[in-house]
């Protein structure tokens, strides 16, 4: 009862950053029908930035509060995810626009290669120790079920985001002009939407989220190194795959479902197999799921039918 | 074969004939000019080839049949260990090749089909991240299938495998008339040649045929192609397991010829490796794979040749090693061969393929 306890907080926790960049894949897809393979890569810029911030910042004020370290981490972090997410639409998938699918896709998977290669070149191959600066002294809510302070905290936090970018969506002119696109570029533009300003901010919103999730992996996990974006990147597509790709809502159900099932499926597969099979498998989960919702429910759980399009 | 006299520039369309046996003599003097530069040249050579045939078996899926699989490396790996299953001391099993090759060659066919038929009904995007998934997922059975059972041995993988025995005639060791020796180098390569020259054959004749043909049609518009009475599904199988197929043969000589084999040389970055050389000779075009193949496999270590001696003499110290010159490399060619020449550096004839549905919206 304990390990499944205490594997569905794991999994609550790894769920909601999958989530958040899920959401990321799930917006762009959403407007423009592309899987931006490289948005795993930016979760990896992003806690590369944020550790690059945390060392200068530790080298020259030393005495700050670490909350506020972190904060500013956070904050230079974002902005540069940002920068990134602009040029690659600009400088790359918006040219692409009208090609055959497999161009962008092609394209897509080139950055996300060049974008783990420059990673490598700015920090090297080294696994870094991402400062823990939340207090991850484990505390016990019900005996045998341990729970950190970052955790805690990470969930709060994607929590919050989430519930702003929702608002953000659904309230705002921002966010009409965002679903109006989503729904038809042509027509969108028609009735005055500047459809290329709203493509180009899906990809800066979904980079910034990236960044949070980023620094989020890296708490969690207490490394940064060049290809972390990589696997949690698949897993949040899977997710937003899961959840109903172009929906914002299945996006974040999806994060949550993959995170339980990979965490509880890691804790259990030893048993169920007889030990044939170990928690080394854990990867498998995803991709596993993937193909099941691909196959037989295409549409995932809350989206709607999209496998037609080719 | 054409397609490559064309490509040529400057002689191919004013002297085809000449150019024809330039590339037939080029081909066959080839390792004797790299063994003037050093005998990892010529190991170089040998593994240009084998990315041909690997090049060529997944231009079958993604040019022809308009298929992008991503895990195509898999395949190769099911080929490979299969050699390491059948002709190592791992297993005590030393089986000749005659057998080996055609059942590794089966083995990845099957494991085409298996993933062939859950993915029949996914195209484009999901189809590429859906076979992207099965490659890791073999992947991670390799690395992991060490334990309870020892089957591939984890990490470390496979070493001493036997090398290539053709009837009694083993090309890992050197054939000496006299003083007169030929290094074993060159006996893989002629033998490689000619895999990949049987290979050529094999796919342009298939290119041309009524499967070619069906391919081409159900990769530029799949409905069109079931209302003329195409049977899609087993197209599409046939273009799985028939890419799976080189990847296969191409894989048990990776492993005869290394001599080892570890998940680490089938990683996703090999999946991708393989599709660049695809998109960068040109989709669906015999001469592409080839060019491409040769040319990404020559321009990193010819990168590795020149740049490190550049970077030492500049900044004292080596700041880009040569896998990293590698894959920025790969991943440039990618993008800019999709931004600036989306066909390819061998366009794909028009006869085979509608370069203008390149350009125009789906």
């Amino acid at each position: 009862m304990e390990t499944l306890l205490q594997q569905i907080v794991n999994g609550l926790v790894v769920g909601s950053v999958y989530a958040l960049v899920a959401l990321g894949y799930t917006m762009v897809y959403g407007i423009l029908g592309l899987i931006n393979f490289a948005h795993g890569e930016v979760v990896m810029i992003g806690a590369l930035t944020a550790l690059q911030t945390l060392l200068i910042l530790m080298g020259v004020a030393p005495d700050m509060a670490p909350l506020l370290k972190l904060a500013i981490a956070v904050l230079v972090a974002m902005p540069v995810c940002m920068l990134l997410g602009f040029l690659m639409e600009r400088l790359a998938y918006r040219r692409l626009r009208g090609a055959p699918r497999l161009a962008p896709l092609i394209t897509a998977i080139g950055m996300s290669f060049l974008l783990q290669t420059l990673a490598m070149i700015i920090w090297g191959r080294n696994y870094h120790t991402f400062p823990q600066l939340i207090s991850t002294a484990p505390m016990q809510p019900i005996p045998g079920v341990f729970v950190t302070p970052v955790q805690v905290a990470i969930v709060i936090v994607s929590a919050l985001v989430m519930a702003g970018l929702i608002l953000l969506v659904t309230k705002t002119r921002l966010g009409r002009a965002m679903r109006a696109t989503a729904e038809n570029h042509r027509v969108a533009a028609l009735m005055g939407v500047d459809t290329n300003a709203i493509i180009a901010l899906t990809f800066v919103i979904g980079a910034g989220l990236a960044a949070v999730a980023g620094v989020m992996f890296a708490s969690n996990y207490g490394i940064a190194h060049y290809a972390m974006g990589f696997m949690p990147g698949l897993k949040a597509f899977t997710a937003a795959v899961l959840g109903g790709i172009g929906n914002l809502g299945g996006a974040m159900l999806g994060g949550i479902v993959l995170g339980l099932v990979e965490a509880v499926g890691a804790g259990y597969i030893e048993t169920m197999t007889f030990g044939f099979l170990n928690s080394s498998y854990q990867d498998i989960f995803a991709f596993v799921i993937l193909g099941i919702v691909l196959i037989f429910r295409p549409t995932g759980l809350l989206g709607e039918r999209v496998s037609d399009r080719a | 074969m054409n397609e490559l006299i064309e490509a040529v520039p400057f002689l191919g369309k004013r002297n085809p004939k000449l150019t024809k046996w330039l590339i037939i003599i080029l081909a066959l003097v080839a390792p004797l000019i790299a063994a003037y530069f050093g005998r990892s040249w010529m190991r170089i050579l040998d593994f240009a080839l084998l990315y041909m045939m690997l090049a060529l078996g997944l231009n079958l899926v993604v040019g022809f049949a308009g298929l992008l699989d991503l895990g195509y490396i898999a395949f190769y790996a099911v080929g490979a260990y299969t050699w390491a299953f059948l002709a190592s001391p791992h297993f005590g099993v030393h089986m000749p090749f005659w057998i080996v090759l055609p059942l590794g060659a089966a083995f990845a066919a099957l494991a085409g089909i298996i993933l062939g038929f859950p993915v029949l009904r996914l195209r484009g995007d999901y189809l590429a991240i859906v076979t992207l998934g099965f490659g890791e997922i073999v992947r991670i059975f390799m690395n992991n299938l060490n334990h309870p059972v020892n089957i591939t041995n984890g990490p470390q993988g496979i070493n001493a495998l036997d090398s290539l025995n053709l009837f009694g005639w083993n090309l890992s060791q050197s054939l000496s008339f006299g003083d007169f020796k030929i290094h074993y180098l060159y006996l893989y390569y002629y033998f490689f040649l000619l895999c990949v020259v049987g290979s050529i054959i094999f796919i342009k004749r298939l290119q041309i045929s009524r499967v070619g043909r069906a391919w081409a049609a159900m990769r530029d518009d799949e409905l069109a192609a079931k209302a003329i009475g195409i049977n899609v599904r087993n197209m599409k199988l046939l273009a799985f397991s028939l890419g799976a197929t080189f990847g296969g043969v191409a894989g048990g000589l990776f492993g005869s010829f290394q001599g080892f084999v570890s998940p680490e040389s089938f990683s996703l970055m090999e999946s991708i490796a393989v599709l660049t050389m695809v998109v960068f000779g040109g989709m669906g075009n015999i001469a592409g794979a080839i060019v491409g193949a040769l040319a990404l496999t020559a321009l990193p270590e010819i990168l590795r040749n020149i740049a490190l001696p550049v970077q030492e003499a500049l900044f004292g110290t080596v700041i880009l090693d040569p896998e990293v010159l590698r894959m920025l490399l790969l991943s440039l060619a990618m993008i800019l061969m999709m931004l600036l020449r989306p066909a390819g550096l061998v366009p794909a004839h028009a006869r085979y393929s509608r370069p203008e549905l390149l350009k125009g919206g789906a």
